[in-house]
């Protein structure tokens, strides 16, 4: 397979917040700003790459049936390498995130890359897929969370774009989230069909 | 008092759908009709109290007492993964009506964020045992709630004429958002 295609087909095509509709929660609940979103975006990243490459190399020692649970039990241990580090190094970071962080376990991405992709490839071809889908799921969250933060706030990655009078308090509120994003979905339809 | 405000501030204020976009994927995905809906609401709301009573009981007696605080993401998700597994295997046996009923929801429970978010949220806000499962309960409540509301709303939704672009997951998310909107005038009520 063409490694390109592999690795560019998480932006639009396959995208899994916009196509996909995957990974839901973590997507509406961090993306107040633009910040927390790429922050996000980069963690689920990190145990999307890990989990593929290690579910891939040890493909052919896991039994069958009980794929689901070693899938889950590979998450779980590089989310909590990810919440030590982030605890450690950007702590401030790790606090508006909050719950979000060890919910990357059950991210419907995390797992459905690994079962439906990362266990039938190769070590190369996976982690591009790892990768790719998970540098497309953080731009899906800069997107909306710069847009919500923008409208919301009159800031983008924390600088000042317009004046605080003219702002709606609403996008960074929680109906925000989900108004965004319903409008964001009808866009990336329309770009896909032309 | 204190329990009451627990329960109005799970179920209303700070619902764990509509505020702390928890369990959006059967929220967005099983909403279409509203018998699935109650089905979807009750399995949730049996599997989230006993995961809660259990992962606290794990949190207190194992993690906390022998300092291994940091497996507690790893713990957490076998045991609900695992508890989800016993459920379908006991309700098979004992309650063949129920199983009928709540059978091919309790597989998709164990990805479903509410339940592990609940467990966790449990532990952070270090509620008791009897704390907890009042915040469980009450969780699980504005969790059908939400649920319930929305398949109604969907359900009419089918039969209007809706923009072509805004058809399926846009509208509905969009409505979802007016619904938001409306739970955030419960707001400041605890």
């Amino acid at each position: 397979m063409n490694q390109w295609k592999n690795f560019s087909k998480g932006f639009i095509k396959e995208n899994p917040v916009f196509v996909l509709l995957l990974g839901m929660c973590p997507t509406l609940g961090v993306t107040s700003s633009a910040i927390n979103g790429l922050g996000m975006g980069l963690a689920t990243t990190f145990v999307l790459l890990m989990s593929n490459i290690v579910v891939s190399l040890i493909k052919s020692q896991i039994p069958d049936k009980v794929r689901i649970p070693s899938f889950i039990v590979i998450i779980a241990a590089f989310v909590t390498v990810v919440q030590l580090v982030m605890q450690a190094y950007v702590p401030e970071l790790y606090k508006s995130l909050g719950l979000f962080i060890p919910l990357i376990v059950v991210n419907c991405i995390v797992l459905g890359r690994a079962e439906a992709f990362a266990s039938k490839n190769n070590l190369v071809t996976a982690a591009v897929d790892g990768l790719g889908i998970g540098l497309g799921f953080t731009f899906a969250l800069v997107l909306l969370g710069g847009i919500r933060e923008l409208l919301g706030s009159g800031k983008l990655f924390d600088i000042i774009i317009y004046s605080e009078n003219y702002v709606t308090l609403l996008f960074v509120l929680a109906p925000g989230a989900f108004i965004v994003l319903g409008y964001l979905i009808a866009i990336i339809n329309r770009i896909k069909k032309d | 008092m204190n329990y009451l405000v627990i329960v109005i501030g799970a179920i209303l204020v700070n619902n764990i759908v509509l505020m702390q976009f928890l369990g959006i994927c059967p929220f967005l995905g099983v909403s279409k009709r509203l018998s699935t809906a109650v089905g979807m609401a009750g399995a949730v709301a049996f599997v989230m109290v006993l995961a809660t009573i259990v992962t606290y009981l794990i949190q207190v007696f194992i993690l906390d007492a022998f300092g291994l605080a940091f497996l507690q993401t790893i713990a957490f998700i076998l045991v609900i993964a695992s508890l989800v597994q016993l459920v379908e295997i006991i309700l098979k046996k004992v309650s063949p009506a129920l199983y009928q009923a709540l059978g091919i929801f309790l597989p998709l429970i164990t990805t479903n964020c509410a339940i592990l978010g609940v467990a966790i949220l449990t532990i952070q806000k270090e509620f008791n045992l009897v704390e907890g499962v009042i915040f469980a309960v009450s969780n699980a409540i504005g969790f059908g709630l939400a649920l319930l509301l929305f398949a109604g709303i969907r359900e009419h939704l089918d039969l209007q004429s809706v923009p072509k672009g805004l058809k399926g997951t846009p509208i509905a998310l969009i409505t979802a958002g007016i619904l938001a909107m409306a739970f955030m005038g419960f707001s400041g009520l605890v």
